[in-house]
């Protein structure tokens, strides 16, 4: 009994330091009636907050692209170095994990010379993000990817389809990425949400995106950037949440 | 057995992409700050200026700063962290409260940066909700000055994601005690007391330590929390190093960013490599 009285005054303790910023939020931004119907209604949002209005689907775009750029670059590799270059596994799994050990504000710093020729080569849009944010997300992606990997046995399926004549490029695309398609799913909405968290990079590097956008606004209208971050927070935790609780009940402790 | 080695070459070229990528996006980068921190303004040669430069009053002191507040959060969250895992292994294993609340804290270790800052305005801030509620009941936060753009503040902001991220890097450790291993404790004559100093305590001593560590990297490497929290003045590293990159034309110093920036990687890896060391260790027992 003292053991249950125990765990549900904890809970309550915490659960309290946890939703309280969020009701404090949802208060805060409400205090102004105008505000949630103004986020409900884009064009005149965008008419009166255009750079909020621009972060946002300049995060949108960020999003999808490094998704899409992370898959075409991470899930060929990682299936290719398992097939046939097992000996180069470490090095990748190593450059992948590096960017934990590096800083957001460190890359930066390191990143600003090669913009400048990204600047040059491609302009100074605010998708060129997507280059920088592809490493960032890295390592998150690796092991949703990895995990994926590992719960099949990609050498066999290979060797089976490569046996009934499938060329490499079908054993990829059709053989081995269909079976590990809840990785890949998963690994893509960690970038998502990763990517419409992002500050340090866009900001310092003088770009564009919806915490940005959210930052500048906080000056002149605290209402409307506390109701944008907590909107941006709630699709962010639907987003992990439900990718955990439908990811946990599959990968059962053995 | 003679197409081998050709084969092997094509093979290579299938992986030239993800290299070719990691080399410009993350190989350069790590270089430049690295051979950056060694070379003069201007591109002048080898020195050891920058380095020097980073014992320079308001660097150590920001370096000190960033130390206490990422210690204090990691040491903080860690027991707090601690507290609310053990709460969860003491109920059902596969119940739906502990999926929910992991599957919560996997979240909210990632919460962090402007929106985490705007939360606690929000709550805290001067005209917070909190701040509000409490002032109607005579009871003023700030009666003392306003903290919450100060360390102080710093640190009750980041407990908020560092809580999390303990839930979930210790509960596997906690998941690895046998309650045989009590049983055994118990019947032969040992106390609750016993048990927890000579049995879990030692066992969950390197998770715990190792936990520790993790949270304090995660600490130190934040930026984004802080950016939108401190305006005035630069009093942790992170900070620093936003102005010597968007001052650097004026005052000359380039390379004194990277040097600061390579004594963060410097200090972020020991902390990893210890937590490595710490992480074999647990894994020996609560593996």
């Amino acid at each position: 009994m003292a053991r249950v009285a125990f765990r549900w005054t904890v809970l309550a303790v915490f659960g309290v330091f946890f939703l309280l910023p969020l009701v404090a939020m949802a208060e805060f931004s409400a205090r102004d009636e105008k505000t949630w119907p103004l986020l409900l209604d884009w064009p005149r949002l965008s008419a009166e907050y255009p750079g909020l209005a621009e972060g946002i689907l300049s995060s949108l775009g960020q999003a999808a692209l490094t998704a899409l750029l992370m898959l075409v670059l991470l899930v060929p590799t990682a299936i290719w170095v398992r097939l046939r270059l097992p000996g180069l596994r470490p090095l990748v799994e190593f450059l992948c994990l590096l960017p934990l050990t590096i800083p957001a504000i460190v890359l930066v710093v390191g990143l600003a010379p090669v913009y400048a020729w990204v600047n040059y080569l491609i302009g100074g849009s605010s998708q060129t993000l997507v280059l920088a944010y592809t490493v960032l997300v890295l390592p998150y992606a690796y092991r949703a990817i990895d995990t994926g990997l590992s719960a099949i046995d990609v050498k066999t399926l290979a060797e089976a389809a490569r046996g009934l004549g499938a060329g490499w490029a079908t054993v990829i695309w059709r053989v081995v990425l269909p079976n590990i398609r809840s990785a890949v799913l998963s690994a893509a909405f960690l970038t998502v949400a990763l990517v419409l968290g992002e500050f340090t990079i866009a900001s310092l590097l003088h770009r564009t995106n919806l915490q940005v956008a959210i930052e500048a606004l906080g000056k002149s209208s605290a209402g409307v950037s506390v109701a944008v971050s907590l909107t941006a927070l709630m699709l962010a935790f639907v987003l992990l949440l439900v990718l955990s609780l439908a990811g946990s009940p599959r990968k059962e402790r053995s | 057995m003679a197409r081998r080695p050709r084969l092997r070459g094509g093979a290579l070229l299938g992986t030239v992409p993800f290299f070719a990528y990691v080399t410009i996006f993350l190989i350069i980068p790590t270089l430049v700050v690295v051979i950056g921190a060694f070379t003069g303004d201007g591109g002048r040669g080898f020195t050891l200026e920058n380095v020097r430069a980073l014992g320079d009053d308001h660097i150590a002191a920001a370096f000190g700063r960033s130390i206490t507040l990422s210690a204090s959060s990691a040491i903080i969250g860690a027991v707090l962290g601690a507290i609310l895992a053990y709460a969860l292994v003491t109920g059902k294993p596969d119940g739906l409260l502990r999926r929910v609340v992991t599957a919560a804290a996997g979240v909210l270790a990632q919460f962090g940066g402007v929106t985490l800052a705007f939360a606690f305005l929000a709550t805290i801030g001067l005209s917070g909700f909190v701040t509000l509620w409490l002032q109607e009941h005579g009871l003023d936060p700030y009666a003392n000055g306003v903290w919450l753009f100060e360390l102080p503040g710093l640190t009750l902001v980041y407990t908020y994601f560092q809580i999390p991220l303990m839930v979930i890097v210790f509960l596997p450790a906690l998941d690895g005690i046998r309650p045989q291993w009590r049983e055994a404790a118990t019947s032969l004559g040992g106390t609750t007391w016993q048990y927890w100093t000579r049995v879990a305590g030692p066992l969950l001593a390197p998770a715990f330590l190792g936990s520790t560590l993790l949270l304090f990297a995660n600490a130190f490497s934040a930026y984004a929390t802080a950016a939108a929290l401190v305006s005035q003045g630069s009093p942790i590293v992170p900070l620093q190093i936003r102005g010597a990159l968007t001052s650097e034309v004026v005052l000359g110093q380039a390379n004194l960013g990277k040097a600061m920036a390579l004594g963060m990687v410097i200090v972020v890896a020991v902390v990893m490599a210890l937590y490595s060391l710490l992480q074999k260790r647990t894994a020996k027992w609560l593996g």
